[in-house]
């Protein structure tokens, strides 16, 4: 006893549904990327501004008590290379050539801040099992929560930026990142980094106020003077400088469906080592991807009765439809 | 069921055996070592390359050759092709062990296992996750697989009342789970491939794809027949039955027609998105390797007249277990890329664990096709 033409065309009805989907150039239940919040705040970290003091990685240290961190080689004191579960904002270097002028890229230097960038649709989020990865529905900051985590490093995987750092000598181990200072923000407080930046380089505020300063400083003419807010976006305190030259793009404007970190700089973000993103979220890319699949359990149910037709048709070898 | 399945009998502890026990015993003790001093005391993972060959092989591969029950219950009870019956029980067989120790490969790999089961409380899990989808399938999965194994272990108690009784009741539910083992492996072995689909550029385009999916699933079902062709062969070899030729050639063509299928979306999918095949250097390299792979048995078993060869029968399925298997290094490992500066070899307690693993699930397979009724009488072969 063969498989029926009409017996094919019900197994191939089911089969399609799940299969059709990851075919179909519009997919069933395209899930955008995510809007900004309104209340949502963020850092605004301009390298043309940062003299590179790592007054910022001592702060960030501090107020969330992390240890000193010795990856850079005969280190004797905290000198990280990288982020880590120790370190959750560092300072790099970008150099080229003779290295010899501020915010040039060719023979010439910038600094650059890592840290977390609190995506607005944050691939940590979207690809944590068990919700130990949040955004928090006012300020938009990427929370975790260790007691929810089980440890399987998906976030990892999914981070853009390799922001997510695991505790790899720990038997007990944890996820570690950049919460924003959510800690501080609760006390009326706000990120340390931000805080003890003596310089403006690193700004604290409301997102849309921080895109509105990026904005204003783009605008600016190099050469003229220009005062830079200190600390915080909406701060009375602000210095005077005399303006460099920017490169005409804000990263994290629209970078991966944007994120509340905005930067500035006059060195292309790809040398300082930020990667070039699509303006979709890959959470909304594979979240498309699962929905259309799996909505409801639709299609599964479907082809689960699908399939046990033709099983209990076949094992009991009945003439049904 | 016309044909019959009886226990081969023997000593269960032979030297192989031991062999196999001494191995498994290292792999414990290295166990032991990872809970109490970290995954960095027996890995060589990083935050540049947080899953290794525990995810990679164990899960990913290991749950692939698992996929012998699911491809020959899709043959013999969605396709009606009862003639493959005789090889269903086996190949259930190896299942149970490659998904069952799959599972405990993820608690070996997960950090935090004592919240493990935080998968399964609503109030925690996230179902935007893709993870969620393949645990929670992993997992169902399992239970379906043993209890798709239980009748052939009940078969085993003959003078026991109360286990045949047992396995009467457990067949009048045959076709739910048959069709649950059928639906969970289709549902979870596409979501493996899509757990990749997050991690955006960091995986290079020669893999990254929409159809990461659907290129998982088909390749997982052509390896689960070519697990099931390859282990036939195997144990003729080792318990020296009469070789199942003419099935197994049968079932080569059937891969004949997936491999096709399946090089047909993946070369044109490449085509569409304009991906650099030729030009990404040492990727470049393994991508061909891994399609080369595939390329052998659709050439080896192209005519019938290869198929019935018992030796082309082999290097065909052989040659196809380590193209889906590279595929999926490749996938997870080699096409991935946190950035400069970052690299992976896994370290050799890592490698040590996995091999106990595998020494486990052999160790498993030699004791139930001695002690129960999975191989097919020799005299009907």
């Amino acid at each position: 006893m063969g498989l029926s033409r009409r017996d094919f065309l019900k197994v191939a009805a089911g089969g399609s549904l799940v299969a059709a989907s990851s075919f179909s150039p519009a997919p069933l239940l395209a899930r955008e990327s995510k809007a900004r919040l309104p209340e949502a705040v963020g850092i605004l970290y301009d390298a043309t501004v940062c003299i590179g003091c790592k007054a910022c990685m001592a702060a960030c240290k501090e107020y969330n008590h992390l240890p000193p961190d010795h990856s850079t080689p005969g280190s004797v004191w905290d000198n990280p290379l990288d982020l880590s579960a120790k370190t959750y904002n560092i300072v790099k270097l970008y150099k080229n050539g003779t290295g010899q002028t501020k915010d040039q890229a060719i023979n010439g230097y910038s600094f650059i801040r890592r840290f977390c960038m609190h995506c607005v649709d944050p691939a940590c989020v979207s690809a944590c099992p068990v919700s130990a990865l949040t955004k928090d529905s006012t300020t938009g900051v990427v929370k975790y929560d260790k007691g929810a985590c089980i440890g399987c490093r998906y976030c990892q995987i999914a981070c853009p930026y390799n922001v997510p750092k695991f505790q790899w000598d720990q038997a007990f181990p944890q996820i570690k990142k950049c919460q924003l200072c959510d800690h501080r923000i609760a006390q009326g407080g706000y990120s340390a980094c931000c805080e003890f930046c003596p310089n403006g380089a690193s700004i604290f505020g409301n997102v849309q106020d921080l895109r509105k300063e990026a904005r204003r400083r783009l605008a600016l003419k190099p050469g003229e003077v220009a005062h830079y807010p200190l600390h915080r976006v909406d701060s009375q305190d602000v210095r005077h400088r005399i303006v460099t030259p920017y490169l005409n793009h804000i990263f994290g404007e629209r970078e991966g469906g944007g994120t509340q970190v905005l930067m500035l700089a006059n060195v292309p973000f790809q040398d300082l080592g930020l990667p070039p993103l699509p303006d979709e979220s890959a959470a909304s890319q594979s979240e498309t991807l699962m929905h259309s699949l799996y909505k409801g359990m639709i299609a599964p149910y479907v082809l689960l009765g699908g399939l046990f037709y033709l099983v209990y048709k076949n094992t009991t070898k009945q003439d049904l439809p | 069921m016309v044909e019959e399945s009886q226990p081969l009998g023997g000593k269960i502890v032979t030297k192989p055996f031991l062999v196999l026990a001494a191995l498994a015993a290292v792999g414990v003790v290295l166990m032991l070592y990872r809970y109490l001093y970290g995954l960095g005391a027996v890995t060589n993972l990083s935050d540049g390359y947080p899953w290794g060959i525990w995810i990679t092989y164990d899960v990913l591969v290991g749950t692939a050759l698992g996929c012998g029950g699911y491809a020959m219950a899709l043959l013999v009870y969605i396709f009606n092709r009862w003639e493959y019956h005789p090889l269903v029980r086996s190949a259930v067989l190896t299942s149970v062990f490659g998904y069952t120790l799959a599972g405990v490969a993820i608690f070996l790999d997960i950090g935090r296992y004592w919240n493990g089961y935080h998968l399964f409380l609503p109030w925690y899990v996230n179902f935007n996750s893709v993870l969620v989808e393949v645990a929670l399938c992993i997992a169902a999965y399992v239970g379906i697989l043993w209890l798709e194994l239980a009748p052939t272990v009940l078969e085993g108690h003959q003078d026991n009342p109360k286990a045949q009784r047992a396995r009467q009741r457990l067949e009048r539910w045959l076709p739910v789970i048959v069709a649950l083992g059928i639906l969970l492996p289709t549902m979870h072995q596409s979501s493996l491939g899509t757990l990749m689909i997050i991690a955006g550029y960091k995986l290079s385009p020669l893999w990254q794809t929409p159809l990461l999916p659907l290129l998982f699933l088909i390749s997982a079902i052509t390896m689960g027949f070519a697990i099931t062709v390859f282990e036939s062969i195997l144990s003729s070899l080792a318990f020296k039955r009469p070789f199942e030729t003419p099935m197994i050639a049968k079932v080569g063509g059937v891969m004949v027609w997936l491999i096709g299928v399946y090089l047909v979306i993946r070369l044109a999918d490449l085509l569409l998105r304009g991906a650099p095949v030729f030009s990404s250097g040492f990727l470049s390299s393994m991508f061909i390797l891994e399609n080369l792979l595939y390329v052998v048995p659709l050439v080896l078993l192209a005519s019938p007249a290869y198929r019935a060869n018992l030796r082309s029968l082999f290097v065909a399925s052989s040659s196809l277990l380590l193209a889906g298997s590279l595929y999926r290094f490749n996938a997870f490992l080699v096409g991935y890329s946190a950035g400069p500066g970052w690299t992976y070899f896994p370290a050799l307690p890592e490698i040590l664990i996995t091999l106990s693993i595998v020494a486990l699930e052999l160790m498993g397979y030699l004791y139930f096709v001695k002690r129960y009724p999975v191989l097919p009488k020799a005299e009907h072969v």
